[in-house]
């Protein structure tokens, strides 16, 4: 009897410290990949309104999407059950959000690139809950986030003389 | 990052978690000579 709730007290504790040290690493590691990646595509023209430049023509357009899927670990899912008794800010969420929509963007201004496109104009950001683990809707499972916009190609015109 | 402004502000809210909302505020920031 006394083994049995030492077990049932053991594991969730075990499961919160390797969810700290494990998810704290991944979390570490995306960042430092983000800040890369970012870096590399930093010149590349992303706005979210529609931009033509004035002495430029689109040659092309298409619609380009950048989509990520991220899910909390149970450490962080364990400080957000705490939050929630208070309310407040969850701190915990936060930065996998940002994590999320930084890749998502990241995603999006990489598949643009691929096609062959200058810029990425109207971009729009959407989060959304995909779905809970278990039937009875509790706890979050994955957030999706998706960042889209219009790929399109600047040409200078050849003046005419 | 330098800029003074930020236009085509656009606001989004989701249900992140039961009890969880994210509100999120994102535009294009420029610099207006």
């Amino acid at each position: 009897m006394a083994t049995e709730a030492l077990v049932n007290l053991l594991i969730p504790l075990v499961l919160l410290i390797g969810a700290y040290f494990i998810g704290t690493a991944i979390e570490k590691k995306h960042y430092r990949e983000l800040r890369a990646r970012e870096h590399a595509s930093r010149g590349f023209l992303t706005v979210t309104f529609p931009y033509q430049p004035p002495d430029q023509e689109a040659v092309d357009a298409m619609m380009v999407t950048g989509s990520v899927v991220i899910s909390v670990d149970y450490f962080k899912r364990f400080l957000a059950g705490l939050r929630m008794l208070f309310g407040g800010r969850i701190a915990s969420y936060e930065s996998l959000l940002d994590r999320a929509r930084r890749e998502a963007i990241v995603r999006m201004k990489d598949e643009a690139r691929r096609k062959g496109f200058n810029a990425v104009i109207n971009v729009r950001l959407e989060t959304s809950r995909i779905a809970s683990s278990g039937g009875n809707n509790k706890g979050t499972a994955a957030v999706e986030i998706l960042a889209f916009g219009t790929g399109v190609k600047f040409k200078r015109p050849a003046t005419a003389s | 990052m330098g800029a003074n402004a930020v236009i085509n502000v656009r606001f989004t809210t989701s249900s992140v978690a039961q009890g969880a909302a994210e509100l999120f505020a994102y535009g294009t920031a420029v610099k207006v000579q």
